[in-house]
């Protein structure tokens, strides 16, 4: 069935003025009466479905496919209610709505994740209904953050500000999230299934991770398009996508991207869910004969029905046009003079800040992995001030990261000094991003109901053992990441310093795997050799830490490039000893 | 994720339908919020008692019942395996949520 979003799909908006002044601006989508129609006949349905599960008149067998499509978990302590934020991008108004609700609802916080998401551990099952009908009420919603359909499209977390950019890849994650949500061929897949995009060579969406993954670029002509990859995961098998084509034309995408489910959807294995996901399809069939397959169900389709018309895009365009920036100088002299008097700022400044489009802005990324600190979680009150700072100083915008932290992305450089100061005020000024305390950790044992080991309290701790920010700034880049399980939610295939934890005989235990990275140069990480027990894990990340230090170049030399340099065996004769 | 109990001495778990929140089946095969107060069941009533919560199950009162090992300390019930000792007091990183926040516990992590 061709579900190609159609033109009139992407009418103006006609809600009228629902959001604060300064959020009119901010780069999110706004739904038509449509959309919000849609939203709040599928909470009513869901609403029904509970009901008749308390009732009795659905088995939990016919319930669960039912609150997954909508969100809901059951975990090890509770419920948990997944919220869909499209390719990260939240406004003030969302952000205080999710304030309330992890207030009301909840225990007074959310986790951000690596989908860009944010999840709430502890909700009654009778109360999600409300929760998401609170939700609807600001144009969100928790439609296909479950099950085995194309789930939230993830971007590069500086779109629509960064100076680097190709094109901006929300417009494109928007499309994509039109065109798979609720499409009938893409209800069942094989498993679930993953897109990223990133709108600049420098993927900062970690696309060779991803079922699909693409990058903007332009042909010689100029005309925008994208590099396609395929077949990329992590998990139990983890694999880096595969190139399908240098170049697929934009209006081309939609057409493109449908083979490659079609041929996912019929080839794709259903009778071992270990074996389900497209890498293990690629895999095993090969590029080359995975490529020749999507080409030929390409070429049969109809692309001139499913083609992406110019119009449909300057549609959704105008939902993400920058906001309304002024002119100003490239130097700001109060920025420049806080940075002198104030060393903790500049601090801050170093490894918080990236350079934005525009002369006099710049974009700002606000850490939630304060030292010792719980990575992704925030508490409501948290919530409420970061959505009072986003429209005192950024447009009533903000943006979630694939990195489990939060980004402002058109502050003016004059306002960076007192922008910062109020996120100290908070407890989230550390300064940090990229560096060693920046861990991504999957929630682990201590909520999840999958995992073997803890992620959280291991990343707390080497936090801790990394307290001293000037010894991280030192340390440089280092990007360790955590899961509780193979199954891979914080990444530890793609971490500079990745660990696993496993269970050994009931008790915890974690391999360290070194080399692995997510970006342009991306690569898979190499398990380091036998793991450490919980307490002596910290002391083994803290042995490498030490090891780089004492065998890098120089400063300027980073720990993935040392690695790169001398190979892995200094690292593990100063975790295991001469071989 | 099912655990796999091979032990002699097992109890049962769930979560509660209504609100997800974990319980454990008590001797009297009544549920209970707190692992200590499970019962500790032995040979054929561990059947008999994965058959009661199986009702329950039915029953709407709970979900995702399975057994897990579990040893009496001073007449309480303690898991054995870490998840399920976790699951008994609640998150290890926030000691104000969970189980472990609305009473001191004889499990320990």
């Amino acid at each position: 069935m061709n579900h190609m979003p159609q033109p009139s799909d992407f009418g103006p908006d006609n809600a009228g003025p629902r959001h604060n002044a300064p959020d009119r601006h901010a780069g999110v989508y706004r739904y038509d009466e449509l959309d919000k129609e849609f939203v709040f006949q599928r909470v009513e349905q869901f609403r029904a479905q509970v009901e008749r599960r308390l009732k009795g008149e659905l088995t939990e067998d016919e319930f669960k496919p039912l609150r997954l499509m909508n969100g809901v978990y059951l975990q090890l302590h509770a419920y948990m209610l997944r919220v869909a934020i499209p390719y990260g991008m939240l406004d003030s108004t969302k952000m205080r709505r999710l304030a309330e609700i992890g207030r009301k609802w909840d225990r007074g916080y959310g986790h951000f994740t690596t989908r860009q998401n944010l999840q709430f551990n502890w909700p009654a099952l009778v109360d999600v209904p409300e929760m998401l009908t609170a939700l609807a009420e600001v144009d969100m919603h928790a439609i296909q953050t479950s099950g085995n359909c194309i789930r939230n499209v993830t971007t590069d977390h500086f779109c629509g500000a960064a100076a680097d950019e190709i094109v901006d890849p929300r417009v494109y994650a928007e499309i994509l999230r039109q065109w798979s949500t609720l499409h009938p061929e893409f209800s069942f897949l094989p498993r679930k299934f993953k897109i990223a995009i990133s709108g600049t060579p420098q993927d900062r969406a970690a696309v060779r991770t991803h079922d699909i993954g693409l990058t903007a670029t332009r042909s010689e002509a100029g005309e925008v398009g994208f590099t396609v990859y395929a077949g990329g995961g992590q998990g139990r098998s983890p694999f880096l996508a595969v190139k399908l084509r240098d170049f697929v034309a934009e209006p081309e995408l939609l057409a493109y991207l449908e083979a490659i489910l079609r041929v996912y959807n019929q080839y794709g294995r259903r009778d071992n869910i270990y074996k389900a996901r497209i890498k293990i399809l690629v895999h095993e069939l090969g590029a080359e004969e995975f490529t020749r397959l999507v080409e030929e169900e390409y070429a049969r389709m109809p692309r001139a029905e499913y083609a992406l018309a110019p119009e449909v895009v300057e549609a959704i365009q105008t939902h993400f046009a920058l906001p309304p920036l002024t002119a100003l100088p490239a130097e700001s002299e109060a920025f420049d003079e806080a940075k002198r008097s104030d060393r903790a700022f500049a601090r801050w400044t170093k490894s918080n800040l990236h350079p934005h489009r525009a002369p006099g802005y710049a974009i700002a990324t606000i850490s939630l992995k304060p030292v010792g600190g719980i990575p992704g979680d925030v508490t409501s009150d948290q919530m409420d001030a970061l959505a009072e700072l986003a429209d005192r100083y950024s447009f009533g915008e903000l943006r979630v990261t694939h990195e489990q932290n939060l980004v402002l992305a058109h502050v003016r450089k004059d306002d960076l000094y007192p922008l910062w100061q109020a996120l100290e005020a908070i407890g989230l000024g550390t300064a940090n991003v990229g560096l060693v305390s920046d861990i991504i950790a999957c929630p682990g044992l201590d909520y999840c109901a999958l995992a073997n080991a803890r992620s959280i309290p291991v990343s707390q701790a080497i936090s801790e053992r990394f307290a001293d920010l000037d010894q991280q700034h030192d340390i440089g880049e280092l990007k360790i990441k955590i899961s509780g399980c193979i199954n891979a939610c914080g990444h530890h295939h793609v971490g500079h310093i990745g660990i696993l934890g496993v269970d050994k005989k009931g008790e915890e235990f974690y391999q360290i795997l070194l080399g692995g990275d997510a970006g342009p140069n991306a690569a898979l990480a190499e398990i380091a050799g036998p793991g450490f027990d919980y307490d002596g894990i910290v002391d083994a990340v803290e042995t490498v830490v030490k090891t780089y230090l004492s065998v890098r170049s120089g400063p300027q030399e980073r720990f993935i490039d040392t690695l790169a340099r001398l190979g892995h065996a200094p690292f593990k004769e100063a975790l295991y000893g001469a071989a | 994720m099912l655990v796999k109990a091979r032990g002699p001495v097992q109890a049962v778990s769930a979560n509660r339908l209504s609100d997800g929140i974990a319980v454990w089946l008590g001797p009297d095969h009544r549920w209970v919020d707190r692992v200590e107060e499970a019962g500790a069941f032995e040979g054929e009533a561990i059947a008999q008692a994965l058959e009661a919560a199986k009702a329950d199950m039915a029953a709407r009162l709970v979900v995702d019942v399975y057994p897990l090992d579990v040893r009496v300390e001073d007449g309480r019930t303690i898991p054995t395996h870490i998840r399920e000792r976790m699951k008994a007091l609640g998150p290890s990183i926030r000691s104000d949520l969970g189980k472990q926040a609305e009473a001191p516990s004889a499990v320990i992590l």
